[in-house]
C-alpha cells in the first residue's frame, strides 16, 4: 500500500506539493509513482531562476525502466533544485516525501490539487 | 495468462508480476538494481521455466539439425556439449536463436525462447517432414538459472549429488544428474548453471537455493545483465527480417561444409556476397540520461537505431546495443527526448565476469 501524507496536496499525475507558507512550495513524486517507476538512475532538474508555465515538463525522472516527465502544476519560478539527486537519484525511491524532493518554486495560488484523501481514493 | 510452477514462490518473495509474452513473470522483487548487483557479485536465480525445451530423437536427428540451424551440430562430439545458433527462414532472417545440447547423434536437446515457442514448433515440424526424427517439446520441464561468481558453489551446497557430476563441467557443457539436466550456461555474462528439472521439483529446488543465500532475480535484472554482457535478445537485435550477418552473429553461422544446405543458406550467401550494410555495435552514453529502445543514432556513416537501451548498473552509465551502418565508429549522437546526447561506439561486451571491458 502506497504512503500518502496528510500535510500536502497532490496532482493527478502523481506529484506532491507542500505549501511552505512563505510563498514557496516544495514538489516531488509520490510513493505510488516511485514504486511504479522502479529504481531511479537519473533525475534531470531545472536551475534556480528557471520559469515554467502550467503543464510544462520541467523535470525528468528516469528509472531503469522508463523516463517520466514531471509537469508544472502552475506557472512558477524555480527557487531551488535538489542537487543531492545528481549523485543519489535513489533518494526518490527511498525518501520520496523527504530527502527525495525535486524542486522548490515560487508561485501565486495553485488550483486543482487534491487533498490526501481524494488522492488516496484515486489509487484504489 | 500462463504461470510457471514457481508462480507462488514469486509471490511469496514479493515478486512484481508482469505479462511477458503471455506468461505472468516477476519483473523484480523490489529493486532491479540490487538484483543485478547480486548476480555480478554473488549469486542470483531466475525462473526461466517459460522457455521451452525441445528434444530431437531418431536416426536422422543430426542430419535434420544440420539443415534446421545455421551453426553446424557436427561440431558437437562429446556428450553434453552446447552450441549457440540461429534458426533461419528462407530469406536468411532469424526465426529464433537457441542453444542445442548434444547427447549422441540420435539425441539432441534444444532450448528456444518463450515468446516464439508456438511459431518455432510449427516451423520445426514443417521442416522435419521427410526426416526420421521425433520433435518432442518438453512442456513439463521447469528451468532455473543460477548465475554469479558464487553460483556454482551455492548449487553444490543446495543440491545433493550435483558437485560429483558437475564439479568438472566446462563452460558451455551440460550433464544429467538423475532427472535433472544441468548446463554451465547462462545469459548474464557470469558463471553459473541453468538447471532443467521436472515441474514438481521446481519449488523444492528453489527453496533449497534460497536457503543457501541465492537471491531471486527478475526479468528486469536479467535484461540489464545480458545487455552488459553484450548478448542479443530475440526481437530486439534480430528478428525474421534481420539476418545474423546484420546482427553481429556471423560467428554463429557455419558455411564451411559446402554440402550442408541449411535453411536460409542461399539467401545468406547472397547477402554475404553483397556485403551486409548494417551491424550491431555497443554504445556508451557520455552525457546524462538513459538510452531507450528505438532512439535514433546519428553516426559518421549515417543513421542507426537503438535495439536495446538501458542503464548499466555496473558502469553507472547508460549503454545500448544499436543497429548502425557497418563501419561506423568513434562518437555518435543519440536523439533523446528532443535533444542530442553524445555517445561512444564500442565493441560489446561491456561487462564480463564482473569486469568492465569498455
Amino acid at each position: 500500500m502506497s504512503e500518502v501524507r496528510d500535510d500536502r496536496q497532490y496532482t493527478e499525475t502523481h506529484e506532491w506539493i507542500l505549501d511552505n507558507g512563505d510563498g514557496t512550495y516544495t514538489m516531488g513524486v509520490t510513493d505510488h509513482a516511485q514504486a511504479l517507476l522502479g529504481d531511479m538512475v537519473f533525475v534531470e532538474l531545472p536551475s534556480e531562476g528557471d520559469e515554467a508555465s502550467i503543464e510544462d515538463e520541467f523535470c525528468v525522472v528516469e528509472s531503469v525502466k522508463a523516463a517520466s516527465g514531471v509537469y508544472a502544476p502552475t506557472d512558477l519560478e524555480v527557487v531551488e533544485a535538489n542537487e543531492a539527486l545528481d549523485d543519489e537519484p535513489e533518494l526518490v525511491n527511498t525518501s520520496c516525501y523527504d530527502n527525495g524532493w525535486l524542486v522548490k518554486f515560487k508561485s501565486d495560488a495553485i488550483d486543482g490539487l487534491m487533498d490526501a484523501d481524494t488522492y488516496s481514493a484515486t489509487l484504489d | 495468462m500462463k504461470q510457471t510452477p514457481l508462480y507462488q514462490a514469486h509471490l511469496d518473495a514479493g515478486g512484481k508480476m508482469v505479462d511477458f509474452g503471455g506468461w505472468e513473470m516477476p519483473l523484480n522483487y523490489g529493486s532491479q538494481l540490487e538484483e543485478h548487483n547480486q548476480v555480478r557479485h554473488d549469486a542470483g536465480m531466475f525462473d526461466v521455466s517459460h522457455m521451452t525445451v525441445v528434444d530431437f530423437k531418431g536416426s536422422e536427428a543430426k542430419k535434420f539439425l544440420q539443415i534446421l540451424i545455421a551453426n553446424d551440430v557436427d561440431k558437437l562430439k562429446t556428450q553434453g556439449k552446447a552450441l549457440y545458433s540461429c534458426m533461419l527462414n528462407e530469406t536468411g532472417g532469424v526465426v529464433d536463436d537457441l542453444i542445442v545440447y548434444y547427447q549422441n547423434d540420435t539425441d539432441y536437446r534444444m532450448v528456444i525462447n518463450a515468446g516464439t515457442t508456438d511459431k518455432d514448433i510449427a516451423w520445426i515440424k514443417t521442416q522435419a517432414q521427410g526426416f526420421k526424427v521425433r520433435v518432442e517439446p518438453k512442456f513439463d520441464l521447469a528451468m532455473i538459472a543460477v548465475q554469479g561468481p558464487n553460483a556454482r558453489e551455492k548449487v553444490y551446497q543446495a543440491m545433493n549429488g550435483v558437485e560429483e557430476i558437475c564439479g568438472k563441467l566446462k563452460p558451455f557443457n551440460a550433464a544429467s544428474v538423475g532427472n535433472l539436466f544441468i548446463a554451465r550456461t547462462g545469459y548474464t555474462g557470469e558463471d553459473g548453471f541453468e538447471i532443467m528439472l521436472p515441474e514438481k521439483s521446481a519449488e523444492f529446488t528453489w527453496k533449497m537455493l534460497l536457503e543457501v543465500g541465492v537471491k531471486p532475480c527478475g526479468l528486469g535484472a536479467r535484461d540489464t545483465l545480458r545487455l552488459e554482457a553484450g548478448m542479443s535478445l530475440y526481437g530486439a537485435e534480430m528478428n525474421e527480417t534481420v539476418s545474423p550477418l546484420a546482427a553481429a552473429l556471423t560467428w554463429t553461422v557455419d558455411l564451411s561444409d559446402e554440402n550442408r544446405q541449411f535453411v536460409g543458406r542461399e539467401a545468406l550467401e547472397a547477402l554475404k556476397h553483397k556485403g551486409a550494410d548494417k551491424t550491431i555495435v555497443g554504445l556508451v552514453l557520455e552525457g546524462k540520461g538513459v538510452i531507450r529502445n528505438h532512439q535514433q543514432v546519428i553516426t559518421n556513416l549515417g543513421i542507426g537505431e537503438v535495439t536495446s537501451g538501458s542503464f548499466s548498473p555496473t558502469m553507472g552509465k547508460a549503454i545500448a546495443l544499436a543497429s548502425v551502418p557497418k563501419g561506423a565508429q568513434g562518437l555518435c549522437e543519440i536523439e533523446m527526448r528532443n535533444k542530442k546526447v553524445s555517445a561512444k561506439i564500442v565493441k560489446p561486451p561491456f561487462v564480463r565476469n564482473g569486469k568492465i571491458l569498455v
